[in-house]
């Protein structure tokens, strides 16, 4: 058992740019073991950015990242890749290969990563599959599934190994009720009954909260609030309260950064 | 003039540093404990796709460029009563040339902008980053056996396409034109040397075949991941082979057949 606060994920002083725009600025944050911990914040702030950066497929420009005290961009590239075995992570965009069917799709963590007999292999992809309603869909091709069928297809292959480590972007999103309530079960599932470690990345507030152990909420590249959920929902800070509220006017800015729209509008554009 | 001065170092440096990234996806791609049972049937799938699918271009090809080097050379040689020379002509201008050179303009066409185009594809669809955190590596899983396969490919579709050449220059000159067939293929056989001209246009071909799938996987897996990106990489490759194919056979030819 997994104790209360053992970090697993350990992120300190991380700063990141894209070319002169600055995502990052001076981030801390810990992610504890064998718990859910949500990142939100507003569209364009840089949460698929962090996860990418936690899995190590961009190069923070100053701070460091590392998983179980290793230093994630510090590992050799054999080394990274072993790591990355034990990782699970759901595209935003799902990222199915195409080649491939979606059971291929699924089975592809297994047989490249252990030695499981086909039949058995078989047997693990029907459950996954199952599991996020799409068993019937197994020979379908990605490209003939709905967007929706997509992003379920690509948890099922992000859960494949139960890697001890998850981080979903957006798992949610496309999601008619009752598929959505289903992947909320199935996520804190996986985490409760098997105690993987999990990263949520998602809008869908009220739904995330609900199964989160803990909340960290970024915008322009720091952490605004972080706290259990029952903390955030009560935060008076008026940044913390216009974004559980979703309220349009506040102090989080919705627009990416720009001059006064005024100015854009009717000033000299010669 | 400071700003052009500018603009110039900057693609300098671009460049050397895009061959620099070249450079690294080799030693990345290549250089790695051999996993066969890995590597086997991904190989034979890319060999059917580079290989394979490239057959019927090829022979085609070779076929007209081998009739109408036979009938171009009837025409010149029957001047001067030495037309039976034909075939030692038409086989030695595929052989030492042609082949090598235009199996690679074709394949770097057919194949290499393909290979680009779907590395690229890969890439915007984050499938190259969806291997990577499966904990597979792309170099290794994508671009190693695309990189075998042309290299492997090319100079058996060189091969293919000079003795297609050869058939379709003796049907245009022994066939039609009634050229003796005994002292076409005599002469021939008399004049191409194995060593000399066969296995440079041999080593052509894989130096050929090498560069293009090098440039066409460098080209996909660099490229800017939009659709506007990819179809600049795929021209990139298929510019950059040519020329490099062009550059490149004046260099090896000079070395090869240069000593006077
Ligand atoms: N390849 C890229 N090149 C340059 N800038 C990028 C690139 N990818 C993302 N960005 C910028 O980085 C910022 C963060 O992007 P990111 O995708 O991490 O946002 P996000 O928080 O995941 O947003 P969303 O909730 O809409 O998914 C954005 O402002 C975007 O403009
Ligand atoms: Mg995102």
């Amino acid at each position: 058992m997994a104790q209360l606060n053992d970090t697993h994920i350990e992120v300190s002083n991380l700063s990141f740019w894209r070319g002169q725009r600055k995502i990052f600025d001076d981030l801390s944050l810990t992610i504890p073991r064998g718990k859910i911990t949500a990142i939100m914040g507003p569209s364009g702030t840089g949460k698929t950015t962090l996860l990418k950066l936690i899995g190590g497929q961009l190069t923070p420009d100053q701070g460091t990242i590392s998983i179980d005290g290793d230093n994630v961009h510090a590992l050799t590239r054999r080394r990274l890749f072993e790591l990355r075995a034990k990782m699970g992570m759901l595209f935003q965009s799902g990222a199915l290969f195409t080649d491939m069917t979606v059971a291929g799709n699924v089975a592809f963590p297994l047989k490249v990563h252990t030695d499981l007999s086909e039949t058995v292999i078989r047997d693990l992809v029907l459950m996954k599959l199952n599991a996020v309603g799409l068993r019937g869909a197994s020979e379908l091709k990605p490209a003939e599934l709905s967007g929706g069928m997509a992003r379920r297809a690509a948890l099922a292959r992000a859960i494949a190994l139960d890697p001890d480590f998850l981080m979903y972007d957006e798992p949610f999103a496309g999601q008619d009720p009752i598929a959505m309530g289903v992947l909320i079960n199935l996520i804190s599932r996986l985490n409760r009954a098997l105690g993987h470690t999990s990263v949520i990345v998602s809008h869908d507030i009220q739904e995330t909260l609900s199964i989160a152990d803990y909340v960290y909420l970024i915008s322009d590249g720091k952490v605004l609030a972080q706290g259990a959920p029952d903390q955030l929902n009560g935060s008076e800070d008026p940044r913390v309260e216009q974004f559980m509220k979703g309220r349009p006017d506040g102090p989080v800015p919705f627009h990416y950064p720009a001059p006064s729209f005024k100015d854009q509008l009717f000033g000299d554009s010669q | 003039m400071i700003q052009f001065l500018q603009q110039l170092g900057a693609t300098t440096v671009n460049r050397v540093a895009a061959v620099g990234r070249a450079g690294q996806l080799l030693s990345q791609s290549l250089i790695a404990k051999p996993a066969p049972m890995m590597m086997l049937p991904l190989l034979v799938r890319q060999l059917y796709f580079i290989g394979v699918l490239s057959l019927v271009i090829i022979i085609v090809s070779g076929l007209f460029i081998g009739m109408v080097l036979g009938l171009q050379g009837y025409t010149i040689l029957v001047d001067y009563g030495s037309e039976q020379a034909v075939g030692q002509m038409v086989a030695l201008s595929l052989v030492r040339e042609l082949a090598p050179v235009v199996t690679a303009l074709l394949f770097a066409g057919r194949a290499g902008s393909a290979v680009t185009a779907e590395i690229g594809l890969m890439k915007a669809t984050e499938q190259l980053a969806s291997y990577e955190m499966i904990g597979v590596d792309p170099m290794r899983r994508i671009i190693a056996p695309r990189l075998w396969a042309g290299f492997i490919s090319m100079p058996l579709l060189s091969m293919i396409f000079a003795i297609v050449g050869i058939w379709g220059g003796s049907l245009v000159a022994v066939d039609w034109l009634g050229i003796f067939s005994g002292s076409f293929w005599a002469n021939m056989q008399a004049s191409v040397s194995f060593s000399e001209d066969v296995l440079n246009g041999v080593i052509k071909s894989l130096v050929f075949g090498f560069v293009i799938i090098w440039i066409a996987v460098f080209q996909g897996n660099d490229c800017v991941p939009t659709s506007e990106g990819i179809s600049q990489a795929t021209t990139r490759t298929v510019v950059y082979s040519s020329l490099a194919i062009l550059g490149l056979d004046f260099i090896l030819t000079a070395m090869m057949f240069g000593d006077f």
